[in-house]
Parts: C-alpha cells; sequence; structure tokens
C-alpha cells in the first residue's frame, strides 16, 4: 500500500539534525583546544590524565563487580520464580521495578542516613565499606534491566522441561544452573551485563554523595573547571555507550535462542 | 456487461508474478466464491478490487465505472476480514455505525441503521459490548454488519470463516448466505475451504497459480472439472490410467480390460496415454444395471464407519476409492476377496 | 543415581503441602535479603524520617515546611520542566515511531534508527551535559552557525543554556528516545487490518487517525507521558552539570541539602524526598494503571 511518507522523511530529517548537531559540536568542540586548529589535544590531555585513568579504573572495576553482584542475585532469582513459584512472579517483578520509581538521590541518601557510621551496619566508615555500599547501589540502579533481560531469555527456554531432563539424567542443582540454564540466558544474561556497564560508567549521584573517586564526580569536577577537556570526554563517554550498545547487537545476533529484547 | 468486470489483471511483486491475466465477469446479485490453496492469488485478487494492491495491468470496473485509480475509501465497497479487524476501542454499535459517521450521516439515520444491522445478524442486544467481550463467531457478525451499514454496492469477504471453531464456521455461512440473498448483494467470497465454496456460491472461481483454472457453478465443477488440478482440489478422486486402443471406436484399455468412450477420443492417437478421474459415489461395487464399464480387482481395505462402508479396491497397482451403504443382513466386504468394480462411462473425465 | 534424585529437591508440581512450599521460597531470599538492605530499608528510612522530628517523635512539621515558597518554587520549576520534556519527547517520540514504523520509511532504517535510540536515551547525565554546552553553550557549535550563517543571536534574544528552555532541550535528548523506544511496540500493535478496515467504510487519514489510531494508542502514550515525566523529575546529574547548584530545582536542592551545604532543618531533607517520591511514585502508578487498561484492549 503506498502511503505518503513524505512527512515521514520530514520527521526524520529533523530528528537527525536535533540528534547529530549536538554530537557533531561536542565533537568539533573538542578538537578547538590547540588555538586555531583542529586537534586531539584535548583527548590527549584528558587521556593521560592520572586522575582520569584512576577514576576510569575505579568506575570500570566497579561496573565489573556490580554486574557479578547482579548475575549472582539475579539469574537463580528469576529461574527459581519461574520454575518454582510463579505466583511470587507479581511481587518480584514490582521489587524490581522500585528502582525506577525511587529516584536513585533518595536511595542514596537512605543508605547515608542507615548505614552511617553510627548505625547498626556502619558501611560509611571505611573506604572499604563505601565501595560495597556503592556497588549494592549500582546493583539496584541496573536491576530492572538486568532481571527484564534475563525473565525474557528464560522466557525463551522451556525452564522447567530443561531442569526436568537434567534433574532425570542426575545432575544436582548446581550443574543445572550451571551447565544448563545459564549458557542458554547468557546472551540476556550478556546484554544485561553491557547495559550495567554503561550506567555505571556514566553514574554520578551515588557517587558524588557517597564520596568515591569514580568517574562520573571526575567527569564534573572536569566539567566545572576546563573548557575542552569536558568535551573530549563527553565523546569518549558516548562511544563508550555506543560501544556497549553495540555489543548488545551482536551478541543478540549470535544468539541460539531468540534474542532478549531489553 | 456484468456488474463486477474484472479485465485482464495482472499483479507481479518484483520478480514474482502472483496473478496472471485474470478475467472475470459478476452479475449483479451474485455470490461468486474465489477457492483455492494459498498462494494462489485469490486474496490478491480480492485486495485489488478492494483496491489495497495496485494491478500491474489490467481493469476493474463496478456498474460500469472504472474503479481501477481509485482509492480504496472512495469506491463504496463493504470488506470482512479475516481477523476481524473490529475496532477495539469502540463498541459494537459504535463499530456498525463507523461507515456512516464517516460519511457524516445525520445521528438519527445512523441510529436506525445501526439498530437494523444488529438485528440482520440477529443480535440485538450486543450493541454496548466491547469487541473484546464477544466470541469469534460474535465478532464476525458484526464485522459484517459493520461492512453492510453504509449499504455498499459490492460486498466481498476474505476468508472469514478460517479463524473460527468448525460448527461456528458452518452456522456462519449459512447465515453469511441468507443475508446476502436477502440484501441482493454482489458478492465475492475468498476461501480454501472446498466445502465451503461448494455449498454457498452461486459460481466457484477456483484458482491456482495465479490463474484461473475454471470458473462454473457448483455442480459444474465437482462433476465436470476442467483440469487435473481442480478434479483433485475439489472432492476426493479417483484417476485410473488407460491407452488409448482404437479412437475411433473410442475403446481405452484399463488394467487389461476395455473401457469404451465412445466420441470423446477425438485428436487421439492409438498408444497414448490417458488419465480417466472417477468420483468415488460415481463407483459401484459389484455390477449395476446401467452401468456399462467395468473392472476386477481386489478389495484392499475396508472401513466400516457405520452407515457408510469406504472400500478401497485394488486394481493392479492402482487403487480405487469407493463409498457403500451398510446393509444389516450382509456383512461388509472381506479384505483379499474378489471384487468387480462398475461406472459408467459418461461419467468418467478425461484429465488434461 | 537414585541417591542423587533423592537428594535434589521435587519437580515443578504445585506446591501442595505445606512442608513443600515452606523450601520453595527459600531460593527467593538472597534476593530479597538484597532487596531490603539496598532498595526498600533505605527508602523507608527516609519515608519514617521525613515525619520524625529531632526528638525522634511522630511530627507533619517537616511536611508543612515543605510549603515554604522557595521550596514550592523548586518543585514548581521541577514540574515545569518534567512537564514540557515529558510532553516534547512524548509529541516527538511518537512523530518518530509512527515514522518509524508505519510512515514508509525504507525498512533497513528500523533497526539503526532503534538502537541509537537505545543508546541515546543512555546517554544522560554529565556527557549530556556537556554535549549541550558545546552545542548551545554561548560558544557553542550551534550558537555560532546560527550567528555567523544566519545573523541570528539566541543568546541576545534571550535564551540561556542553563535556564527552564535550555535544560528542557537538553532533557529532550533521552526522552524523546526512550519514548520512541518504549511505544514503538504500541505501534506495531496497531493492525494493519484496522486501518483496511477503515480506509474500506471510507475513512481518510486524518479520520483513521482521529477515530481509531490515536484511541487505540492513547492509553500508552498517555502512560508513558507519565514515565517520561518521572524520570525527568528524579534526573539530577545532567542539571547539576549544567547549572551547578543555580537551577534550584528539587533534586539539586536534595543534593545540596545531603552534601550539608545549605538548608538548617536536616530533617527538611527528608520531606525533600519524600515529597519526590510521592511525585515519581504517582506518574508511575498512572504509567502501570495505564499500560494494564490498553493491554486489555489489545488482547
Amino acid at each position: 500500500m503506498k502511503r505518503n511518507s513524505l512527512w515521514s522523511w520530514i520527521v526524520l530529517v529533523l530528528a537527525v539534525l536535533y540528534f547529530a548537531l549536538p554530537l557533531i559540536g561536542t565533537f568539533e568542540f573538542s578538537l578547538k583546544m590547540r588555538r586555531g586548529v583542529y586537534s586531539f589535544d584535548a583527548y590527549r590531555v584528558v587521556l593521560s590524565d592520572p586522575r582520569f585513568q584512576s577514576t576510569f579504573l575505579y568506575s570500570v572495576t566497579m561496573a565489573l563487580c556490580t554486574i557479578a553482584l547482579g548475575i549472582v542475585i539475579v539469574v537463580p532469582t528469576a529461574y527459581w520464580v519461574r520454575l518454582k513459584l510463579p505466583r511470587w512472579r507479581p511481587i518480584i517483578e514490582f521489587i524490581t521495578l522500585l528502582p525506577l520509581v525511587i529516584p536513585p538521590i533518595v536511595v542514596v541518601f537512605g543508605y547515608i542516613r542507615l548505614y552511617n557510621t553510627s548505625s547498626w551496619l556502619p558501611l560509611t566508615g571505611s573506604a572499604w565499606g563505601t565501595n560495597v555500599l556503592l556497588a549494592f547501589g549500582y546493583a539496584t540502579l541496573s536491576l530492572p534491566y538486568m532481571y527484564r533481560a534475563v525473565d525474557t531469555g528464560l522466557r525463551a527456554i522451556d525452564v522447567a522441561t530443561l531442569t526436568e531432563a537434567a534433574q532425570s539424567l542426575g545432575a544436582s542443582w548446581l550443574t543445572i544452573m550451571a551447565r544448563v540454564i545459564l549458557p542458554n540466558v547468557s546472551v540476556a544474561v550478556m546484554s544485561g551485563a553491557f547495559l550495567t556497564f554503561a550506567i555505571v560508567i556514566g553514574e554520578f549521584v551515588m557517587a558524588a554523595l557517597l564520596s568515591r573517586p569514580a568517574f562520573g564526580p571526575y567527569m564534573q569536577l572536569l566539567g566545572a573547571n576546563r573548557a575542552y577537556e569536558p568535551a573530549a570526554l563527553a565523546v569518549i563517554a558516548f562511544a563508550i555507550t555506543w560501544l556497549c550498545m553495540g555489543l548488545i547487537q551482536l551478541v543478540s545476533r549470535f544468539s541460539k535462542v531468540a534474542p532478549a529484547r531489553i | 456487461m456484468a456488474f463486477l468486470e474484472i479485465r485482464n489483471i495482472q499483479k507481479s511483486f518484483g520478480p514474482a508474478q502472483v496473478v496472471r491475466d485474470f478475467n472475470l465477469g459478476v452479475e449483479s446479485g451474485e455470490f461468486v466464491s474465489f477457492l483455492g490453496p494459498s498462494g494462489c492469488g485469490k486474496t490478491t485478487v480480492l485486495r485489488m478490487v478492494a483496491g489495497f494492491e495496485e494491478p500491474s495491468l489490467g481493469n476493474i470496473l463496478i456498474g460500469g465505472r472504472d474503479v481501477t485509480r481509485l482509492k480504496p475509501n472512495q469506491r463504496n465497497i463493504g470488506m470482512v476480514f479475516q481477523a476481524y479487524a473490529l475496532f477495539p476501542n469502540m463498541t459494537v454499535a459504535q463499530n456498525i455505525a463507523f461507515g456512516l459517521k464517516v460519511a457524516r450521516a445525520p445521528q438519527a439515520e445512523i441510529r436506525g441503521r445501526v439498530d437494523a444491522m444488529l438485528a440482520l445478524i440477529k443480535l440485538p442486544e450486543l450493541g454496548d459490548r466491547y469487541p473484546y467481550q464477544l466470541s469469534g463467531g460474535q465478532q464476525q457478525r458484526v464485522a459484517l454488519a459493520r461492512a453492510l451499514a453504509p449499504r455498499p454496492k459490492l460486498l466481498l469477504l476474505d476468508e472469514p470463516l478460517s479463524a473460527l471453531d468448525a460448527k461456528v464456521r458452518v452456522s456462519l455461512r449459512e447465515e453469511i448466505r441468507a443475508i446476502q440473498k436477502e440484501l441482493g448483494i454482489t458478492t465475492i467470497f475468498v476461501t480454501h475451504d472446498q466445502e465451503e465454496a461448494l455449498s454457498i456460491s452461486d459460481r466457484i472461481v477456483v484458482m491456482y497459480g495465479g490463474k484461473a483454472e475454471q470458473v462454473g457453478t457448483p455442480f459444474e465443477i465437482y462433476n465436470r472439472p476442467a483440469t487435473r488440478f481442480v478434479a483433485n482440489f475439489v472432492g476426493t478422486l479417483n484417476v485410473l490410467e488407460g491407452t488409448v486402443m482404437d479412437p475411433a471406436a473410442g475403446f481405452v484399455e484399463v488394467h487389461e480390460e476395455k473401457v469404451s468412450l465412445a466420441g470423446r477420443l477425438n485428436g487421439a492417437k492409438a498408444g497414448d496415454r490417458l488419465s480417466l478421474a472417477l468420483r468415488p459415489e460415481a463407483i459401484a461395487l459389484g455390477r449395476r444395471p446401467g452401468y456399462d464399464s467395468s473392472l476386477k480387482g481386489r478389495i484392499g481395505e475396508v472401513h466400516f464407519l457405520g452407515s457408510v462402508i469406504r472400500v478401497r479396491v485394488e486394481l493392479g497397482d492402482s487403487v480405487v476409492s469407493l463409498d457403500t451403504f451398510n446393509n444389516p443382513s450382509s456383512p461388509p466386504p472381506a479384505v483379499g476377496d474378489p471384487a468387480e468394480i462398475s461406472f459408467s462411462s459418461a461419467d468418467v473425465n478425461i484429465l488434461h | 543415581m537414585t541417591d542423587a534424585t533423592a537428594a535434589v529437591a521435587p519437580t515443578s508440581e504445585p506446591p501442595l503441602s505445606g512442608a513443600r512450599m515452606s523450601f520453595a521460597w527459600l531460593g527467593v531470599v538472597p534476593f530479597l535479603l538484597f532487596a531490603l538492605l539496598a532498595l526498600i530499608l533505605p527508602t523507608l528510612e527516609i519515608v519514617i524520617g521525613s515525619f520524625t522530628d529531632q526528638t525522634g517523635g511522630f511530627t507533619l512539621a517537616n511536611i508543612a515546611n515543605l510549603f515554604q515558597p522557595s521550596i514550592l518554587d523548586a518543585y514548581w520549576i521541577s514540574i515545569r520542566i518534567s512537564l514540557a520534556s515529558a510532553f516534547l519527547g512524548c509529541l516527538f517520540g511518537f512523530l518518530i515511531a509512527v515514522a518509524v514504523g508505519l510512515g514508509g520509511l525504507p525498512p533497513w532504517m528500523r533497526s539503526p534508527i532503534l538502537t541509537f535510540s537505545g543508546v541515546a536515551s543512555n546517554f544522560a547525565g554529565i556527557p549530556l551535559a556537556f554535549a549541550f554546552l558545546a552545542t548551545l553553550g554561548r560558544l557553542g557549535f550551534v550558537t555560532v552557525i546560527l550567528r555567523d550563517w544566519f545573523g541570528i543571536n539566541i543568546y541576545a534574544l534571550g535564551f540561556n543554556l542553563l535556564s527552564f528552555s535550555g535544560l528542557t532541550i537538553t532533557y529532550m535528548f533521552f526522552q524523546i528516545p526512550l519514548m520512541v523506544l518504549i511505544v514503538m511496540p504500541a505501534v506495531d500493535g496497531l493492525r494493519r487490518e484496522w486501518r483496511e478496515a477503515a480506509d474500506i467504510l471510507g475513512a481518510s487519514s486524518f479520520q483513521y487517525w482521529r477515530m481509531v489510531a490515536i484511541p487505540i494508542l492513547w492509553p500508552s502514550l498517555l502512560g508513558t507521558f507519565a514515565l517520561l515525566f518521572a524520570n525527568s523529575f528524579g534526573a539530577v546529574a545532567t542539571a547539576y552539570a549544567l547549572t551547578g547548584s543555580s537551577l534550584s530545582i528539587v533534586p539539586i536542592l536534595l543534593f545540596a541539602q545531603i552534601r550539608g551545604d545549605v538548608l538548617q532543618d536536616p530533617h527538611l531533607g527528608y520531606a525533600l524526598a519524600f515529597g519526590m517520591i510521592v511525585v515519581t511514585g504517582i506518574a508511575n502508578g498512572i504509567y502501570i494503571w495505564l499500560r494494564i487498561r490498553s493491554e486489555r484492549w489489545l488482547k
């Protein structure tokens, strides 16, 4: 059916303009550090800044810890709920959607009040404790996406039948988890992992209020003091986000099961 | 000129030609079915008449007016879809009223028309229900009422019964035919179910591979299939291979016996191979007065179905299916017994 | 073999006896523990704290204190920005989703556009602020182009990136893609037959959209609007990076309060946070309710 697609193209052009211009503009601005010529000086300065390296490393490490924590908590839970506790599903799903309702700033405020040095779990008293707290905060932030990705992945495979088949062949629960379930939801897990990575790298509020040396606060500090480096940072951050999303698409293409759509 | 004229219609999607040189004339008030397997082009032709697809070649005329270039909303045609397509945000009454509302008919007229339609489809109390509250059969009846409310000149039905349960299918097709007769509206009905087409159509167009294989009344289609495909697609068919012995006298050798097809072998030469087709009901077990041909064979299978006994008789390496009635005083034939089948040579269809 | 199967918990039959049931729920204990410690208890702490005074007794004074002009202003500005960015995000996101899903664009465009939407909806926070500073700031890319090529000096005309309109434009960068991603399934769910049925019954394009498509999509649109609103209301980082503490929206106010800067009364912080939860809670509640309603129709 031939439809007049003229206005679709107009919408598309306007959209491309709105989204491309800031990206182009940022890139262009980031190249203007050296007077009069385009150069990658801003990038060089940023990438060689020891604070960039240390905060970036910190955030990457945090991201990996968060991903590990997320997998350990989410995958068995989603599996168990699907298999044994279908009536609990609405409750569990509601909990996983809470982080979207309660703003992160409120959550971290709660952490500071609840886990400060005079409480029953004085996590904020030490650097190590605060790191744990931050990891928990990040895991909470990524919980909705991680759970939804894994749950979608589990839905695509018939969990009950696979489990019964494995059990009838003598597998223990650990074996089932590790060798039957996990490999089949690996695509979904990786999608959730890449999304978590993207979220953690750029996160600001929690890290700032818990005074941790993360990438987010570093970026904000740079933005307050410098002109061209922030633009370079923005380009780097965008590239990382794009990389994560691209990896999700790539991984989904290799799925032997129907891909998990987040 | 017929009320609906489809002339030299062709349709290609890229390199694939989906409809080839299709021609048809439908008289006013006639109920014509397009019958064929999936992919034969029947729905494509219907959609071209509706205006959802543009023919690559050819014309469509309704009431003498060339509508080929008109958009669907300008053709004054009613259509019923396989998936009902009722608007989920509107009640039954609002759905039925849609065509009239769009045409800006006065409120009073809309109300009256909706009530009349609800009465026609025999669902007068369901006006305030929403589609999701209705059964499949009810939804399709509402879809029919919605299509008929604006008084279209032509009614198109695209496999309207395929999504319904078997029982509903049978009762609803009778209803559709009854309503169509009452309103006298020219109708095209697309289906892949031959029983549907045979039972309610004035004429049937059997389609295959984008072409119309045969156009005729149900009786003609069933008893005088023009091509092997039509014969196979519509009803059960027994096919016997024979060799022409004497074209002038009309003798054909079938399984070492002679069958006389006098006067129908023009153009054939001795030694030509022929396919002879017979419907099961045209064959009798044993000799029958008035049946001039007979062949000998062996009982292969016997299925006792109650009032009917389905027998398969082996003739050499062919098998012939025939039905015979249960006789309370004599048992059904036994497998392996020698058997003789007889038929009238006039009932034989020569397949091409 | 029998030992292993005996040691393994029973297969997935519905729990018949109390004994079976009590073992099964152990499986979600880690998750519940995590949710409790990381999410529920901290939130409860805030909620309870907003109703507690210095001595630990119950009070409504903190909530009452929210109604001072400066704080009400902060809420009002937050609400306005959230309404504006949600509305515009809804509108343009919807237009894009329709253009992609129904509008006759080449089918190969769909995947890249959706991928980009996924990227852009996550590109929020500090880098986004930097990007818009580099684009619409005083020396920004677009500002300069408009000034030098078109002779339009937007700053002279009163535009300022560090303001209500600037923040709204910036927020749209992630609101629009979010809208596209969420509303795309609903647009895909507009069955072709509805369009064809409307067509053959004589409806024009406009009549189809007005009488069929928009009413069907309405719960989705409204619901996603509520979601975008909640999303924008809780956002801190972008605003902070763009405006420092100068633009007093509620999250910034709370941020400053937690840092120890501004308000004299610490319990006011609790109340601020509680107010945020109420606003985002209501908005999300509306979203969920409308989602359920629209799904019922489209079954």
